[in-house]
């Protein structure tokens, strides 16, 4: 089954051409990886996805809703798909534990306690239990991104995005949060699309891999294939030989 | 001055009861309309900020006088019967809450837009986002230049003495024309004035210290 689908999805910012002709199947349950050089629309290409930004042609389906149509409620899409940014965007006036609880509460009506409940076993799961009264401010970078990832687990979402969770963390932070991201690609059926520098990341979680460059999808090869043979494009393999002191 | 005092204060105290009625009504009007104006001065749609910022330019490039003027005379020639503290109200209120709204409206850019980026894929809408993510820290950081404008909002009042409106300024008129007694008059004015703006100053500041 398809959580996310596009059809020749055309995304435009003012006159900059962002995205080019995409056509990408996403299935329920896939860890699907993005990577690209920066600026070739990989971050935009999962902001599409939760409506974060509007695309200007094309289909854009996700969890059966259409993104293309204006009248869709993207509010209720949003509350399935789940987002975790590269700065954190924790709510600064709230606690670690009421960042977690506040959507649940306001937006699924889940009752007290057993919103309580669910966000600890969340810090739990993160490693972050004894933080659960701390503010933002008080926490590391690391600490501040499972956090965000425990605020949008809260929601039990089917699809979480992740838009370069690790690129604004300190080296000795960033296993910390892969960790907890591998935790969930593999031992959840939830759908994950994962922006990312972090090959190593990739090869070990990811069902595929993505290469995309200056808005268009050259790539969209199984995880081995693409780092087991070759990247079948020059504009990929070049990318990765760059990257290579990474791995 | 005792004499004057103990002749005149119940004219006196009129006028304070006015003025401090005047200030609150407007304080909570310009609060709720200025914020108002401030969301919409920030909406994604051009339509709704070019409605927010043409309120907010009218009414603050506009002197004080002339508005409260405006609403005394042209309302009950074609609206409704209005006296001279309702209009003069009204005007403060419309006033001051284009300056809150741009005060607002700078707190609000002043919270990373991160947040509500954060807020909305967590399945809150705009509306809710707002309320307990955005507008919270927003306040926070411009009671400061909010209780200027609450101070100064204290201060204007005293237009409603252009309008018949009984207030404290209006009164010591009456009183210095009256007794002749002019300095005095309009220190005791100047006191009572004090009397509102100093409690109200002095506790924007705990507010801030409260918060911070």
């Amino acid at each position: 089954m398809s959580m996310i689908e596009f059809h020749n999805v055309e995304k435009y910012y003012g006159k900059f051409h962002a995205l080019k002709n995409i056509n990408l199947n996403v299935d329920a349950g896939e860890t699907v990886v993005l990577i690209g050089p920066s600026g070739s629309g990989k971050s935009t290409l999962i902001r599409t996805i939760n409506g974060l930004d509007p695309i200007q042609s094309g289909k854009l389906i996700v969890n059966n809703y259409d993104l293309s149509d204006k009248k869709t409620n993207i509010n209720k899409l949003r509350r399935d798909v789940g987002m975790v940014f590269q700065h954190f965007n924790l709510y600064q006036n709230k606690t670690v534990l009421e960042n977690i609880m506040l959507a649940p509460r306001i937006v699924l009506k889940r009752p007290e306690d057993e919103n309580h409940e669910l966000a600890m076993q969340l810090l739990n799961k993160v490693g972050l239990a004894n933080k659960a009264d701390s503010m933002p401010s008080q926490l590391s970078g690391g600490q501040k991104q499972r956090i965000a990832i425990a605020r949008s687990l809260a929601m039990q979402p089917k699809c979480l995005l992740f838009d370069e969770p690790t690129s604004a963390l300190d080296p000795e932070m960033i296993d910390d949060v892969l960790d907890v991201m591998k935790d969930i690609a593999k031992n959840s059926n939830m759908t994950m699309l994962v922006v990312t520098h972090e090959m190593g990341f990739a090869r070990a979680v990811a069902d595929r891999v993505i290469f995309m460059a200056d808005g268009q999808i050259l790539e969209d090869d199984s995880t081995e294939k693409f780092f087991g043979d070759q990247p079948s494009t020059d504009r990929a393999r070049e990318f990765m030989s760059k990257i290579s002191g990474h791995l | 001055m005792i004499n004057l005092i103990s002749s005149q204060w119940q004219p006196l105290l009129l006028g304070l009861w006015n003025t401090i009625l005047c200030s609150v009504i407007a304080l909570i009007g310009s609060l709720i309309i200025g914020t108002f104006f401030a969301l919409l001065e920030i909406s994604q749609k051009r339509v709704i900020r070019v409605i927010g910022s043409v309120y907010v330019e009218v009414f603050r490039n506009i002197p004080l006088l002339v508005i409260a003027m405006g609403f005394f005379l042209i309302v009950p020639m074609y609206i409704a019967k209005i006296n001279g503290f309702t209009a003069g109200t009204i005007g403060l209120t419309l006033y001051t809450s284009a300056f809150i709204a741009e005060t607002v409206r700078a707190g609000i850019n002043s919270v990373e837009t991160g947040q509500l980026e954060g807020a909305l894929a967590n399945g809150m809408t705009y509306t809710q986002a707002m309320r307990y993510i955005i507008l919270p820290q927003a306040f926070k950081v411009v009671i400061p230049p909010l209780g200027n404008q609450f101070i100064n909002l204290v201060k204007n009042s005293s237009v409603l003495a252009f309008v018949a409106g009984f207030d404290l300024m209006y009164q010591g008129n009456l009183i210095a024309n009256d007794t002749l007694q002019t300095m005095p008059t309009y220190f005791i004015v100047g006191v009572l004035y004090l009397i509102i703006t100093l409690p109200l100053s002095y506790y924007m500041r705990h507010l801030e210290k409260k918060l911070a």
